[in-house]
């Protein structure tokens, strides 16, 4: 996974609460080999109309929306299905970062995983950087380390848990770190099958 | 034992094999169930050259993009082969890994949180995964289950850990008796309203009190399924004598004297009165009426005899302006009755309201009546429908006009060819009525079973206890 520290680029507005999974990428497109390509279904039936073609009003659909890393929304992004195909369909777009007051708990940390940061700010923050926005993308700058966004020469602190800005900062991949400790989940499983073996068939 | 400590606690510690510098734990997992959507986690380990590491506490269930329709499973008429190709390789990928498979031609087969908990597969005091939100479900029985990513679900596959952080717990306590017509689904419909959809936001939920403790398993089921859709990392209820029953004879768990140890396990790992949460909040049965969704939230509920919001009445800010747009997408007027609201379809079904008891109580609606607008009736797994055959429920359904299906996850996830069109509305007992679910445009009002079947009869939204002649 590449390591994420510093975003410099296009933040796009996107100012609804409660875009959950099921918005980030319709059922229908998740028989799709990751290979093709999440990108184009990315929040498909609301950026796109009847016949398919991107709304013209929404910022994400604009020239510099195509090169955001960095989205601005509401409360409860990315609730609902577990659907790791909403963030592969954010990453494959291009965004390196969802900055919203709340997020899904199963989408944040399959974000985390796909190095996608999700950047917890308050509400007053959220909203001061929807309307410094405006109904365009902005140049925006993130940088993880010292959790700020930079946005009009102004500066904004994000939350990010301690965990997860580590994996985020260093790349870092669970399976191999897991994998080092197979001797102890040996003993674990061990013990454990000796004191409940009925959890074995 | 430490008095204080609650089910969800207890099950914590027992499964952690290590922390980490930046405080996660690696937890051991007793079960993974998978589903068709298991292949992006099947592809990761084939690019890495990973095995999986316990395929005998792994269990494939195709239900996600089942066909429904007997005439698509048996081959009589054409099925996608798109939709066919996801099924087979569920089946291709669990084999080639030894994973035992429930299949779409399995006499076991139905909804993974349906036919899992139904074949004994899951115990209480367990940690149970699966790559699905609703895995919440599990909790009923005592145990911590909890959807994951594809990522995570291709880590558990490799090393059958997986690194969590420590979730807060929050207590619901419900107390008193449930009025005639209040079900489960109307409790978590009330909770979610009251909290909202991020209310329990990363918590491990127990639900508390003596209205919990009355529910049947099934209704628990019902009740700890919806824990995601307020938020909830997990939704738990302590196991007790009723769990006890529902467990013994099942196919996965021990029998005779192992029987009697086990169960003397799961019961040492319950709550008690001493159990400390981090939050709790308490409902009283006697405030809970049938609620059904208007928007395009779970949170977005009400009581059956309320009207719908009035957004100019809130104002002018972000709050306002989504009730607006919730009213809009669901083509609903400001301060409309919920009982004006005409629907053109039912759907019965899901890993939320699906089981025996769910098909029982709608069917007793429906009894000598008939629907007025079309609708699905699809059985939680082939044993659901086999029992409710026995029963002559299928003859109930019918006979009121309405589909007798084959399980499957059908239109609550819209995956498997079962969708509404565009602008159709549904009454459903399924589990999120958010934009687009059941296919583009598609509306849903989420609600119980009865109501469900009460609002095919009526031909729009209505509270089923006039049809219980009972004084509303």
């Amino acid at each position: 996974m590449t390591p994420l520290n510093h975003l410099d680029g296009w933040a796009c507005p996107i100012p609804l609460a409660n875009i959950d999974t099921d918005q980030l990428i319709p059922a229908r497109f998740m028989k799709t080999p990751r290979s093709q390509g999440y990108g184009p279904y990315l929040l498909h039936d609301l950026r796109r109309d009847d016949t398919g073609q991107l709304k013209p009003d929404w910022p994400l659909n604009q020239p510099p929306g195509s090169e955001a890393q960095m989205l601005v929304t509401r409360k409860n992004f990315g609730g609902g299905s577990s659907r790791e195909a909403a963030v592969y369909a954010l990453v494959d777009h291009g965004i390196r970062c969802v900055i919203a007051p709340s997020f899904g708990d199963i989408f944040a940390s399959n974000a985390v995983n796909n190095g996608l940061l999700p950047a917890v700010v308050p509400d007053h923050t959220a909203e001061a950087l929807l309307s410094a926005l405006g109904n365009q993308c902005g140049q925006a700058a993130v940088h993880l380390e010292a959790q700020q966004i930079t946005l009009n020469g102004q500066t904004f602190a994000f939350d990010i848990k301690p965990h997860w800005k580590v994996k985020l900062l260093k790349g870092w991949d669970d399976i191999a770190l897991t994998l080092s400790h197979s001797a102890d989940i040996q003993r674990f499983r061990a013990q454990r099958q000796n004191h409940l073996p009925w959890l074995f068939p | 034992m430490n008095p204080s400590l609650s089910l969800f606690d207890r099950i914590w510690s027992e499964h952690e094999i290590r922390q980490s510098a930046s405080g996660e734990s690696l937890l051991w997992i007793d079960r993974h169930y998978l589903h068709e959507g298991s292949f992006h986690a099947f592809d990761q380990l084939r690019n890495r050259g990973l095995n999986v590491a316990e395929p005998g506490l792994t269990l494939g269930v195709a239900d996600h993009y089942v066909p429904t329709l007997t005439a698509l499973r048996n081959g009589s008429r054409p099925a996608d082969p798109q939709i066919m190709a996801m099924v087979n390789q569920l089946e291709a990928n669990t084999r080639q890994h030894g994973i035992p498979v429930i299949g779409l031609h399995d006499a076991r087969q139905g909804i993974v949180h349906v036919t899992g908990p139904e074949q004994g597969f899951t115990h209480p005091g367990m940690v149970v995964v699966c790559g699905d939100s609703h895995t919440s479900t599990h909790g009923a029985l005592g145990a911590m289950g909890f959807g994951i990513g594809a990522s995570e679900v291709a880590h558990v596959l490799a090393t059958q850990t997986l690194w969590q952080a420590k979730p807060q717990t929050m207590q619901l306590r419900f107390e008193g008796r449930l009025d005639p017509g209040v079900t489960a689904k109307d409790m978590a419909l009330h909770w979610i309203a009251a909290l909202g959809a991020d209310g329990a936001r990363g918590y491990a939920i127990e639900y508390t009190g003596s209205t919990v403790q009355a529910l049947s398993v099934e209704a628990r089921l019902t009740l700890c399924n919806l824990s995601i859709e307020g938020g909830g990392r997990c939704g738990l209820v302590s196991p007790d004598a009723a769990t006890i029953d529902w467990l013994r004879g099942r196919a996965g768990v021990p029998s005779g004297a192992a029987f009697e140890q086990a169960s003397a396990h799961w019961l040492s790992l319950a709550s008690t009165a001493s159990s400390r949460f981090d939050a709790t909040h308490v409902f009283q049965a006697s405030d809970v009426q049938p609620t059904v969704t208007w928007g395009v939230s779970p949170e977005e509920a009400l009581p059956i005899q309320a009207r719908l919001p009035q957004p100019d009445a809130e104002g002018h800010g972000a709050r306002a302006a989504r009730i607006a747009d919730s009213l809009a997408y669901m083509g609903l007027k400001p301060g409309q009755k919920l009982t004006d609201i005409a629907i053109d379809k039912v759907f019965i079904g899901s890993c939320t309201n699906s089981r025996l008891s769910d098909l029982r109580e709608a069917a007793a609606v429906l009894r000598g009546r008939k629907a007025v607008v079309p609708g699905i009736v699809s059985p939680g797994s082939q044993w659901v429908k086999q029992a409710a055959e026995a029963e002559g429920l299928h003859d109930v359904f019918l006979s009121a006009g309405l589909e007798w299906r084959e399980p499957g996850c059908s239109l609550c996830v819209g995956m498997n060819g079962d969708l509404l069109n565009p602008g159709e509305r549904c009454a459903s007992t399924t589990n999120r009525n958010f934009k687009g679910r059941q296919g583009r445009g598609s509306r849903t009002h989420l609600m119980s079973p009865a109501m469900a079947a009460a609002a095919a009869v009526a031909g729009h939204l209505v509270d089923v206890r006039t049809f219980m002649g009972l004084a509303t």
